[in-house]
């Protein structure tokens, strides 16, 4: 009996598998990194830009358990020192555009935040 | 002390991607990582096709029930299967389903000392746990490598965090993926009969894992990386057409991650993790059960130049008659 076929038959799915985002990348292209609109007249965010690419989730939660179970209502930055009222309305979204900014970079890398189930965009459509 | 050996070697890999990578970010940004890739690919091949090489002249079906006999008598397909359907299902629930790793058992003194067989499901729940979390896992991480994401993909990232605890959303594969390999090891640790038989490259693949895995969930929930710098690095290395620029941004704890990864790519081809290949070829597996129904001729026997007694008689018949031996042609 000669099975040979059957294992390159085999081997060679698997090979397609393994090798998927080279010939899809191959085909569509790497895309291109997502380019933010910034606002206008800012000079800086709550927090220093490193840390608000990488932690801006957690803030927005710690912020969500300040104001809802903890009745806090001013955020300090740590940063700059400067106190915000803790709101996704009167703060983030009051300078930035969801559609130019949010969604730019969560749809890049394909992440689903969760915002959006309650909370709606004051400057989108 | 072949825990202890595959501990430190783990580490001390680690450590090296997570101090090394500042000094030079390109050698373990592009250059490691194409390295390790092209090692796996052609090692996968270089072993699978070697395999296929072997010749397997008789069928070794292991069985565990009846064979096809008369058809009032009961048998077990799936378990002895006479036929390419009924061994596909076989190979399909050894691969799927892991069935093999069901029949571990656990032998432990009874009365009187007798020893006693019971079922040890928690090897096949670890594999099982394990295993998928690990497949879901690396098709998450899809999402890093492709622009657009997939649409596959992001279903399975919305079915793994359907929970949506925390944030970033907490995967449940996170946790199995941890909790699994926690257990195979402990296993091996702690159940003096595993311990015996385990070796260095038994550990040293765990720890490896486990490195990855713990790695990759400090890098999602506690230290956050930069994800866009990410993403455009790999997709940039899948394109090759891969960006230095982007390198400064990443944290170190992702070049360390990245240097495991690429570590087991590397190791891969010569390790135990071929299994993964291997639970294909298991020739007592995948290999229906008809020794006598029907008849296998090796496939290597040469052609045996034959000398029949007619061809003989011919050849000797005006001899054999010259000194009066019997002949059947007159």
């Amino acid at each position: 009996m000669n099975d040979k076929w059957k294992i390159i038959l085999g081997l060679v799915v698997f090979l397609a598998a393994v090798t998927f985002p080279v010939w899809r990348g191959a085909i569509a292209g790497a895309g291109e990194p997502p380019e933010l609109q910034l606002p206008e007249g800012k000079t800086k965010c709550i927090e220093s830009k490193e840390f608000m690419i990488d932690n801006h989730m957690n803030m927005l939660d710690e912020w969500r358990n300040m104001l809802v179970r903890e009745d806090i209502h001013e955020y300090t930055s740590k940063e700059y020192g400067d106190t915000y009222e803790i709101s996704l309305n009167k703060t983030c979204l009051n300078c930035h555009k969801k559609t130019e900014f949010c969604d730019k970079c969560h749809a890049y890398a394909d992440v689903e935040p969760y915002c959006w189930d309650c909370h709606y965009d004051p400057k989108g459509d | 002390m072949k825990v202890i050996i595959g501990l430190i070697a783990v580490s001390v890999l680690f450590l090296a991607g997570y101090g090394l990578s500042g000094a030079a970010p390109y050698l373990f940004g592009v250059i490691i990582p194409y390295a390790a890739f092209a090692l796996f690919l052609a090692g996968f091949v270089y072993r699978v096709l070697a395999w296929a090489k072997v010749p397997v002249p008789f069928r070794i079906t292991t069985t565990c029930g009846g064979h096809k006999t008369h058809d009032w008598l009961p048998r077990s397909k799936y378990d002895n299967p006479s036929n390419a359907v009924e061994t596909f299902i076989r190979m399909l629930l050894e691969v799927l389903c892991f069935r093999s790793l069901l029949k571990n058992t656990k032998t432990q003194p009874g009365d009187d000392n007798k020893p006693v067989y019971a079922t040890e499901i928690f090897l096949w729940l670890g594999a099982i746990v394990f295993h998928y979390s690990m497949l879901v896992v690396l098709l998450r991480h899809i999402r890093l490598f492709v622009q657009p994401t997939p649409a596959f993909v992001t279903m399975i990232e919305r079915a793994d965090g359907f929970f949506q605890v925390g944030v970033p959303v907490f995967y449940l594969t996170s946790f199995g993926l941890i909790a699994g390999l926690v257990y195979l090891l402990a296993r091996r640790l702690f159940n003096p009969q595993v311990r015996y038989i385990s070796l260095l490259n038994d550990y040293f693949p765990l720890f490896l894992l486990l490195g990855i895995g713990i790695s990759g969930f400090w890098l999602r929930y506690i230290s956050k990386a930069d994800v866009i710098a990410i993403k455009e690095l790999a997709t940039g290395l899948v394109t090759f057409t891969p960006s230095a620029a982007i390198l400064s941004s990443i944290s170190p704890l992702f070049f360390g991650h990245l240097f495991l990864v690429c570590v087991l790519l590397m190791y891969f081809p010569f390790s135990k993790l071929m299994h993964i290949a291997g639970v294909f070829l298991s020739p007592t597996r995948n290999m229906a059960n008809n020794n006598r129904a029907v008849r296998h001729i090796n496939p290597w026997n040469y052609p045996v130049k034959l000398h029949t007694y007619e061809e003989y008689e011919e050849e000797f018949g005006e001899l054999m008659k010259a000194v009066g031996l019997p002949v059947e042609k007159e």
